[in-house]
């Protein structure tokens, strides 16, 4: 008998995704658009698995990401916290044939985070005083009103990362990494798109993001579509567009 | 005459400290970060993890996975840093940022604001509004003194669904600058050739003038 922590890398997202069920709950990193595991996500559609709960910070938006699953009708419910403009969002919210819980951001996290750490309930000042509150227990502790946030799990994590090794360490890039490392300690199984696969050691161990503890499935996709939301630039001071130069002053 | 949107920003820029952390909302707050000096040492954290946001990036260095809570490509100045959205909500709850320069739909005279939701409207959802509301050590509210449809949005209480209560210190409008203070609303600069009369004309709460 193996433990859970051999033997994770996979050869592609189907083969990753091999223990999905119809029902499942699952855990999708990004904000928006940045910082999808976009093969597993086109992965859970290819499965036919269904009914599933979609956990994640904004359910996809100008029809890609995690919108090609309402698209595909395979999500019955979503939670949230924040729907914009997604309109494959807003379609299925106005013929009823979706369950949406809206969850502030802060307490969004801070519920798996919970859920990860084995502390199955907290107090949170945000919401007090607002529909976010309604139906749950507000308690005065020193003075302040908070109010009672449950802690949420998942079956499945799906994130995406930079670099990882075949324990599962991992390391992200730039704003790519939001929820997805708390993500991984929240659910069942935590399943890893990476960039790039390393050799154990490769990542220095003071440059580990997250820990292999939290990964059980790693899988190395190296193409990305990397979409833009909303691009934004400003022209170059002093430099035709020909000129241009790599770098710049951003980190 | 009333202050501009560009107006507002940079009356708002004044309101910033040097040496401390801002966290500027979707909107009209965007724009108060280009009338900063130069030298403000100003560190602008951003929920999706970011602290030490800089401006947009040039074109051709635009990098999909470096954005703002707005999902626009930014840049990181040297200094900055990345971090996950538990750290990022723990700088926000926590009391660690200094300042939210947030856009609102209404404010009250308590110092209630709603800014996420119009009743009968499309659901847009929370993001980080309701953590920012009660969670950033000041609150700093930028927007139209009425709406498109000329109705007040100072009021005596918020119609709309509250993002949080009694959280804002300050409201900056085109007709001038608002504290709330425990009496309600005080005038305490109005926009150049604007009257206190017509502040109050154009308010749905008491407005006081300071002392």
């Amino acid at each position: 008998m193996s433990g859970r922590h051999r033997d994770k890398v996979r050869a592609d997202a189907g083969a990753a995704l091999s223990d999905l069920f119809d029902g499942a709950r699952i855990m999708i990193g990004g904000f928006g658009l940045c910082g999808n595991a976009e093969a597993l996500i086109a992965g859970v559609v290819a499965s036919g698995a269904k009914d599933l709960t979609l956990i994640s910070n904004n359910a996809g938006n100008l029809g890609k990401g995690l919108a090609t699953w309402l698209q595909a009708g395979i999500v019955g419910k979503v939670i949230c916290t924040y729907i914009g403009n997604n309109e494959d969002l807003h379609r299925l919210m106005a013929t009823g044939d979706i369950d949406v819980e809206v969850v502030p951001q802060g307490t969004f996290v801070e519920r798996m985070r919970a859920a990860g750490a084995g502390i199955p309930a907290f107090y949170t000042p945000t919401g007090v005083g607002t529909v976010v509150a309604e139906g749950k227990e507000v308690r005065e502790i020193d003075g302040r009103d908070y109010v009672m946030e449950r802690a949420l799990a998942a079956d499945f994590a799906l994130i995406r990362a930079r670099r990882g090794d075949r324990f599962g360490n991992l390391r992200f890039w730039r704003t790519a990494r939001n929820f997805s490392p708390v993500m991984a300690t929240a659910a069942n199984l935590t399943i890893a798109e990476v960039d790039e696969l390393v050799e154990l050691g490769d990542i220095d161990p003071d440059d580990v993001h997250l820990p292999g503890i939290f990964v059980h499935r790693i899988v190395e996709v190296r193409d990305h579509e990397d979409p833009f939301e909303y691009k934004t630039v400003r022209p170059r001071p002093g430099e035709s567009k020909d000129g241009r130069q790599e770098g710049g002053d951003a980190v | 005459m009333p202050f501009s949107r560009h107006q507002i920003a940079e009356r708002a820029a004044r309101e910033i400290r040097p040496g401390s952390i801002v966290n500027l909302g979707i909107g009209l707050p965007t724009l108060v970060a280009d009338y900063l000096p130069n030298d403000h040492d100003v560190w602008f954290h951003s929920e999706n993890g970011l602290l030490g946001m800089g401006p947009f990036p040039y074109d051709g260095d635009e990098d999909p996975q470096l954005i703002n809570a707005g999902k626009q490509t930014v840049t990181a100045v040297p200094g900055g840093s990345f971090f996950d959205s538990a750290l990022s909500f723990t700088m926000i709850r926590g009391g660690h940022v200094d300042l939210a320069i947030l856009g609102a739909m209404q404010v009250s005279e308590s110092g209630d604001i709603a800014n996420w939701a119009v009743p009968g409207g499309r659901t847009m959802g929370i993001g980080g509004a309701m953590d920012l509301s009660c969670g950033c050590r000041r609150v700093l509210v930028l927007m139209s003194h009425r709406t498109k449809t000329d109705e007040a949005k100072l009021l005596r209480r918020c119609s709309y669904p509250l993002t949080a209560r009694g959280v804002v210190n300050r409201v900056i409008t085109e007709l001038g600058v608002f504290d709330v203070t425990d009496a309600g609303f005080e005038l305490i600069e109005c926009a150049p050739g604007v009257t206190p009369e017509q502040v109050r004309q154009a308010t749905d709460a008491d407005i006081r003038l300071p002392a």
